[in-house]
């Protein structure tokens, strides 16, 4: 492999398995889909090189499912998907919520539902926030804006799963995952700093008590406290990890709140309406789970009067952004959905007619 | 250690079939495998699931490779597998114990894995994830319980229950106008290029139970032996969902059961002379030239 600080002009879907093999990742199962077609067809050339195992499973079902064992063995591991095939994979990442086995899963959204189109979208935000598959979970959920976020944050996300024994989601997009942008690659992790897995199933060696991995409580009681403590390393998860990049917030009293795609377009119109005079900042979530909302309420406190939540769909993480928000300032939503992305100017428009409603208000 | 039982006298049927009894006197040794823990499994009285538990964990005895075995039991009757053996466990969805097994396997290729499944699970809605390891030749033993319904749940039509069968899904019969024919799944995965070993057994009898051993005892040493996939499928009994004594269960078993799903090897790749199912299978793909690259002058 190549020098570990070297500056490279990379695809995006490229650099999450490049970046996911740099941090250690030895073992990939998936199945073809567009458009994160690039990440598998990189793993399939260059993780035999250095003695991983690429598989091409049978379906996303099979694919989660192996990505389960060989999480459960010990490995690091994971897959790679967008929107109908992450849904395939729901069921296996419950079973892994369940279980407690980490593993990273990639989706690069297209739009939806159903089949939908191989355009860019933020489709899938309920999907991944709100605990991908059956029952009481949540896993950490990082959405890159650029091609240098998908190196740093795949990297992240091997590391929080490890951590805090839990799948992890890495929500890009069509456009991520395609565009070409120069990228400086993490370097080899140091795998023996990596966390002890005393629990993985990978034989006794007659030297312990065998190991289970498991989800299953008959009793009630059991299930309800293997929940109880799971949420408290949500809680955990949730004080130590919220990531997002403010700009030109300070003063703002008008928050354009947007991730991955959507950011950059948003960015463009904040800054074009700070140009004319509108006092407006960009809130940029790196995590979607958990959710910043201590720096939605830290812009709260500095005055912040208005949140305007932009997305590549019909309005999802609108919610997350009321939630947080709480009724302290007026909540909207703008977005285009189906692979429509919206222009800086239109995103403008919207920020100018808050900024005048603001106005006509006072 | 074994502790010296009271003579047994065989039912007639038994005794019939292997044409001899246990003389007055003999005890029969009788000893847990060190692989089993000591706990009152979770099977109703008369299931032949706790005989092949027994089975497997004999083996995985003899064989010295419970330190390095992972087992791995998906959603049904055997869920609960692993509170019952003393090996790494994993407990899988419904259906995708083959694909667990593969990611363990790839993992750590030096461990046992296998994968212990009944019929709605292998063969209804885990066939996908079945065929393909098997037809990838993953390196993994899987023993497949045919009871021809849904235990579990209480009865259901299973993809292998019987033409006419009656279940809680198929009260008038299992109507094959309308619902199809039973999975003979032997057959099917005999025709897999990755597939070294099928074979089905039942275990009604002594001598029957004695031949099902050896069927599990092989396909694991394949495994060990990296020829292929294997796979033994047990024609079994489900006393309480049949809705008969365990001897009427049997009974039904020879008469239905076995007709339809006939015993024997269906596919040995060592016994027709090859060293691995890849073997065999370049062999039979002779005349493809494609197929033939790099293979070994």
């Amino acid at each position: 492999m190549a020098d570990t600080q070297e500056r490279v002009l990379m695809k995006g879907n490229e650099v999450l398995a490049e970046a996911a093999m740099r941090a250690g990742c030895r073992f990939f199962f998936g199945y073809p889909i567009t458009p994160q077609t690039e990440l598998a067809a990189y793993m399939a050339k260059k993780l035999p090189l250095i003695g991983g195992t690429f598989l091409q499973a049978e379906s996303e079902i099979a694919a989660i499912n192996m990505v389960y064992g060989a999480a459960a063995a010990g490995a690091r591991v994971m897959t790679s998907s967008s929107s109908p095939g992450v849904s395939l994979k729901g069921e296996g990442v419950s079973y892994m919520a369940g279980a407690d086995c980490p593993g990273v899963i990639v989706n690069v959204e297209r739009g939806g539902p159903g089949l939908g189109g191989i355009q860019p979208s933020q489709s899938d935000y309920f999907q991944a926030t709100r605990a991908l598959g059956h029952g009481d979970f949540y896993m950490p959920v990082l959405a890159p804006s650029t091609v240098q976020e998908m190196a740093d944050l795949i990297y992240l996300a091997f590391d929080l799963a490890d951590e805090y024994r839990t799948p992890a989601m890495i929500l890009a997009d069509g456009m991520i995952g395609q565009m070409m942008e120069p990228v400086t690659l993490p370097p080899e992790r140091d795998l023996s700093t990596l966390p002890a897995k005393p629990w993985a199933t990978s034989g006794t060696h007659m030297e312990r008590k065998h190991n289970v991995v498991n989800s299953l409580y008959l009793s009630p009681e059991k299930l309800e406290k293997t929940n109880f403590e799971r949420f408290e390393r949500y809680a955990e998860i949730k004080e130590k990890h919220q990531r997002q990049e403010l700009m030109l917030c300070d003063d703002a009293e008008i928050v354009v709140v947007a991730f991955g795609a959507a950011s950059r377009i948003a960015r463009t119109a904040v800054r074009d309406a700070r140009a004319k005079g509108i006092k407006c900042g960009l809130l940029r979530p790196i995590t979607l789970w958990p959710y910043p909302e201590k720096a939605i309420n830290q812009l709260l406190d500095n005055g912040a009067k208005q949140f305007l939540s932009v997305e590549l769909n019909m309005g999802q993480m609108v919610d997350d952004v009321r939630l947080a928000v709480n009724g302290r300032a007026d909540v909207s939503f703008y977005g285009r959905t189906g692979g429509v992305l919206p222009t800086p100017e239109e995103v403008l428009e919207q920020i100018e007619k808050i900024a005048q409603n603001m106005e006509r208000g006072e | 250690m074994a502790a010296p039982k009271t003579p047994v006298t065989l039912p007639d049927y038994q005794v019939e079939r292997i044409g001899s009894q246990i003389a007055e006197g003999e005890t029969i040794k009788s000893a847990r495998p060190h692989v089993l823990t000591d706990v009152v499994t979770n099977f109703c009285p008369g299931c032949t699931h706790g005989i092949v538990n027994r089975l497997v964990a004999e083996v995985i005895d003899e064989l010295g490779i419970e330190g390095k075995t992972v087992g791995i039991a998906p959603v049904g009757c055997s869920v609960m597998m692993y509170d019952f053996f003393n090996c790494d466990m994993i407990e899988a969805a419904h259906g995708r114990a083959p694909a667990v097994a593969t990611g363990v396997k790839r993992v750590h290729p030096e461990n046992v894995v296998f994968a212990y499944q009944g019929d709605g699970d292998l063969a209804s809605i885990g066939t996908a994830e079945t065929v393909h390891a098997a037809t990838r030749g993953e390196k993994i033993t899987v023993i497949f319980i045919n009871n021809a319904i849904y235990g579990m749940t209480g009865g259901q039509m299973a993809p292998t229950s019987l033409p006419n069968q009656v279940t809680q899904t198929s009260p008038y019969g299992r109507d094959v106008s309308k619902v199809g024919y039973p999975v003979r799944i032997s057959e099917l995965l005999a025709t897999l290029d990755g597939v070294a070993y099928v074979e089905r057994v039942t275990c009604d009898s002594r001598a029957h139970i004695i031949q099902a051993k050896k069927a599990i005892k092989k396909a694991f040493q394949n495994q060990i032996d990296g020829v292929g996939y294997s796979l033994v499928e047990v024609v079994a009994t489900c006393p309480t969902n049949w809705g008969m004594t365990p001897q009427n269960a049997f009974q039904w078993l020879r008469e239905n059961m076995l007709p339809y799903y006939p015993l024997g090897v269906y596919k040995d790749v060592v016994a027709d002379g090859f060293a691995n199912a890849a073997e065999a299978a370049l062999e039979r793909a002779k005349d493809c030239p494609i197929a033939q690259q790099g293979k070994e002058a």
